[in-house]
């Protein structure tokens, strides 16, 4: 049984964004990237999953431009036993994304897709659940925990109200959260055995999909900055401050 | 002109107070406001939903697959609704909103919005990016806008309304492949995180769940909701349902207290609405001070306490 993990090159989590005075964007260049923080999660769940025994076999796929093999090889050291990059220079959104890991799936006849529940850059939550739509297939989204048995996946997920229990016929799609697991460290002959294994190359065309007129993006802005409050250096002094303005 | 239609999140019978906030959203766009309720009994749900300010009809539809709300079975149903001319659906933007918009977007193919926190225009949103280090506008294309509201970002509207309230029925195939379980919930007799005016959080620093005692018996003191960094849920201190931040709950009190918690970029995105956002931290250096309206350094363990008693 094949299992699809669909990685993303995003900035790194601890990059601090800087908006660019223009407000075309945010400055990406000369900026450290990794691996989606969600994805690493996906990657490790499915290769927690083969060594159970339950998958036979991880591809792991990004969709995006020449950078996206970093990404690719990074998830080849987890454990993929190989890759597609699915090359495009443009602006891959959501649903064009879905469409290409639809593509896929369907391709590969993948019995599991395993993603990130959003991705860091776009925090845009969608990919997983639009796969799944556009498949007609079962999704369990936001995941804590995965089991798998047989064609079935008992799915715990984290919910507003806590936590949610779904089975799923196989194929799915399966979201991770963060606490789904922690991924491994990788270590160096992983890495180096990474490098010999195959990445195939596709274009978006190649796997019949077309790029719709998405959302454009007009302008970019920093947050509104909160300004500067004040150090108090006793409790009482802090208890005063608040009911002096009225919250305590 | 606008014709939207905002789908009811619901649990127990009860109208999720996301769904009001979402209103407020729709407000803004402008134009007729329609909210569907599908459930097993929509009845109850629904006349909560008709006294909501600025909406002039609920539509309900009922069935027994309907009874939780389960993504895969509730999409077909509400690409049919939505293809009575509408212009917008919206989605209260919990956990519920996110994980059904996308799989109604695809099935509509277009593109979606997700956490709309101001709208411009029909078609013109800012919606956060980057942990909300970056707030990009967007602009929809042509076609049906398929969009989660970022509650936070807006109020709750009014409910002295009496809107109409008209059953619907929907000829969809449900899936099978889908089968709802269980729900655990945390029965917690506090606040909810999510609505209340005061909520406390505390971070890494407290060690232990028996140590959460401080927090809990401080937070009860002013009335306040309970919360948690990443660290404190990941460690086990207390429940996944309690994270605030990127990828937890996003909030919005009047007055938010971060105790023994650094102030990490994702835990901050979580409480930039806050009015007030006070940190007690031991550490003067802890970014949490950037952007807190008072800051205390100090030890929690002396500090809450003190407050405790003190109030
Ligand atoms: C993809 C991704 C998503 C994430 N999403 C979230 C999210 O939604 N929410 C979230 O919170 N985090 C999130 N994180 C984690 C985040 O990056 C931080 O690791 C986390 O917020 C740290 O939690 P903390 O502040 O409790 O712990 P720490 O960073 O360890 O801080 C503990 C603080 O307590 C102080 N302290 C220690 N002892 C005392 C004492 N006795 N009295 C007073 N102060 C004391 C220390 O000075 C320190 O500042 C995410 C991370 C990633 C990668
Ligand atoms: N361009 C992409 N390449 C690979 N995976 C992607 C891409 N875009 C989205 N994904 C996957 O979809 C998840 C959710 O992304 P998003 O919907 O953008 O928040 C990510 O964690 C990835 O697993």
């Amino acid at each position: 049984m094949k299992a699809l993990v669909s990685v993303k090159r995003v900035v790194d989590y601890n990059v601090r964004i800087q908006v660019k005075s223009d407000g075309s964007g945010v400055v990406t260049d000369g900026v450290k990237h990794s691996m989606n923080p969600f994805d690493e999660i996906a990657m490790e769940e499915a290769v927690r999953l083969k060594e159970k025994g339950k998958i036979t076999e991880i591809i792991a796929v990004t969709i995006g431009g020449a950078k996206g093999e970093e990404t690719l090889r990074t998830a080849l050291a987890f454990g993929a036993d190989r890759a597609i990059h699915i090359k495009d220079d443009g602006e891959i959104q959501p649903l064009t994304a879905a469409k290409a890991l639809a593509a896929a799936m369907k391709k590969e006849d993948a019995k599991v897709l395993l993603c990130g529940k959003q991705a860091i850059d776009d925090d845009a939550n969608q990919t997983a659940q639009m796969v799944a739509s556009l498949l007609d297939i079962a999704q369990a989204t936001f995941a804590s925990k995965v089991e798998i048995d047989g064609d079935k996946a008992t799915v715990v997920r984290e919910v507003d109200a806590g936590l949610e229990t779904l089975e799923v016929d196989l194929p799915a799609v399966i979201s991770a959260d963060l606490r789904l697991n922690e991924p491994r460290y990788l270590k160096l002959p992983d890495i180096m055995k990474a490098k010999k294994k195959p990445i195939e190359t596709v274009s978006l065309g190649d796997l019949g999909v077309t790029l719709a007129a998405g959302l454009k993006t007009t302008k970019t802005a920093p947050p509104p900055s909160r300004s500067k409050g004040v150090m108090v250096k006793t409790v009482d002094e802090l208890v005063d401050a608040l009911k002096a303005k009225g919250l305590l | 002109m606008s014709k939207i239609l905002i789908i009811a999140e619901h649990a127990e019978g009860k109208l999720n107070a996301g769904v009001s906030k979402t209103v407020a959203a729709a407000k803004g766009i402008g134009g007729d406001i329609h909210i569907a309720v599908l459930a097993a009994d929509p009845a109850g749900v629904a006349a909560e939903a008709a006294k909501l300010d600025g909406v002039a009809k609920v539509i309900t539809v009922a069935n027994p697959a309907n009874a939780n709300p389960v993504a895969a079975v509730l999409a077909p149903q509400i690409v049919e609704l939505a293809k009575d001319g509408y212009s917008h659906v919206l989605f209260p933007g919990g956990t519920f909103g996110k994980d059904l918009a996308p799989r109604v977007a695809a099935k509509l193919d277009v593109h979606q919005v997700s956490d709309i926190m101001a709208v411009h225009s029909a078609t013109s949103f800012d919606r956060p990016t980057y942990a909300g280090n970056a707030i990009t506008t967007v602009e929809a294309p042509a076609g049906i806008i398929v969009a989660t509201v970022r509650l936070a970002s807006f109020t709750a509207v009014g409910a002295g309304n009496s809107a109409a309230v008209e059953a619907a029925t929907v000829s969809a195939t449900l899936p099978s492949h889908t089968r709802y379980v269980k729900l655990e919930a945390q029965k917690s007799e506090r606040p909810d995180l999510q609505s209340a005016a005061r909520v406390v959080s505390g971070g890494r620093a407290l060690g232990s769940s028996e140590n959460f005692k401080v927090v809990y018996d401080f937070a009860d003191k002013i009335g306040a909701g309970v919360g948690a960094s990443r660290a404190a849920v990941d460690s086990g201190y207390v429940p996944n349902d309690m994270q605030v931040g990127q990828t937890g709950k996003i909030i919005a009190p009047e007055l938010y207290f971060a105790v023994g918690i650094s102030g990490a970029i994702q835990h901050l995105a979580g409480i930039k609405d806050a009015r007030t956002i006070v940190a007690i931290n031991k550490d003067p250096e802890a970014p949490i001070f950037e952007v807190a309206d008072f800051g205390l350094v100090g030890d929690l363990f002396q500090v809450l306490p003190e407050m405790t008693s003190k109030l």
